[in-house]
């Protein structure tokens, strides 16, 4: 059997490679990536501290769902808003889209 | 610590997992970046098989890699013409001190916390239907009728609200 800590090392390194991507990428399709990456990093944490602190009741399992049901909101309107954006200003480059910057 | 078929299977996956991370953040061909986002959600999808959580496993294929990971390729074909190749903004070395410190912090507290925990009793044979169960019932200890009604409105919030944004 595997301990726990392991799964745990494994989300973290997932979560902070997910943190750097969204610092350092200038694409924001890049960024909606490591976004999604983060996000599963966390229901990788839900699933492994429900199966190993309270496996006889399913509300891990449950909050992981609502996880990933906002993820998938997330991404359709976030590239829905690339797009736009793009057609709009043709660039899809973080860095430039400072319409609302004062 | 032993080596049987489950670690090997989980070495893989978190392999994968890692891996595609890395890939995902580094890669500077965004096509290639979102093929390795595809080999590290299926490593997920790996781990919670691993974790017996099947339902979130086949969850997790459907809508990471068969949804949302061509919803991304698409996007990023659609705007290709104007960045096929980028490279990491001006701060990346700040950012990748962030992200390393954020790992061994993290690292820290997991090792001096949660290390060599097992789990603590097996997983029910009627998980997969009392799951079923939780999500549409009112009343009980696993009653998420209401934020499941929630989520419905947001997923149709959210079609709606993409379609509207996308359209010309």
């Amino acid at each position: 059997m595997i301990p726990l800590h392991w799964y745990l090392l494994v989300a973290a390194g997932m979560f902070a490679l997910g943190v750097y991507g969204v610092l350092a990428r200038r694409n924001m399709v890049a960024i909606i990536m490591s976004i999604e990456l983060m996000l599963n990093a966390v229901n990788i944490n839900l699933v492994a501290f429900w199966r190993y602190m309270a496996p006889e009741n399913l509300n891990g399992q449950a909050f992981a769902i609502f996880v990933f049901t906002v993820a998938a909101a997330e991404a359709a309107v976030g590239l829905a808003l690339i797009i736009s954006i793009y057609r709009a200003r043709e660039t899809v480059v973080a860095k430039e889209i400072d319409m609302l910057k004062w | 610590m032993v080596i049987t078929p489950v670690t090997i299977a989980f070495f893989i996956m978190a392999a994968f997992t890692l891996g595609g991370s890395l890939g995902v953040v580094t890669n500077r061909n965004l096509f290639h970046a979102a093929l390795y986002l595809i080999l590290a959600l299926f490593g997920a999808a790996g781990l919670f098989v691993l974790l017996e959580a099947p339902f979130l496993a086949a969850v997790q294929v459907l809508i990471y890699v068969g949804a949302i990971s061509v919803l991304i390729a698409i996007t990023i074909m659609v705007t290709r013409r104007i960045m096929g190749v980028e490279s990491a903004n001006r701060q990346w070395p700040l950012s990748a001190l962030v992200g390393l410190l954020l790992a061994a912090t993290l690292g820290f507290v997991i090792m001096d916390r949660f290390a060599g925990k097992f789990p603590v009793a097996g997983v029910p044979d009627d998980s997969l239907t009392r799951l079923g169960m939780a999500l549409v019932s009112y009343e009980g200890m696993e009653a998420y009728l209401v934020p499941f009604e929630v989520a419905s409105v947001l997923l149709l919030a959210a079609m709606i609200g993409a379609i509207v944004v996308a359209r010309k």
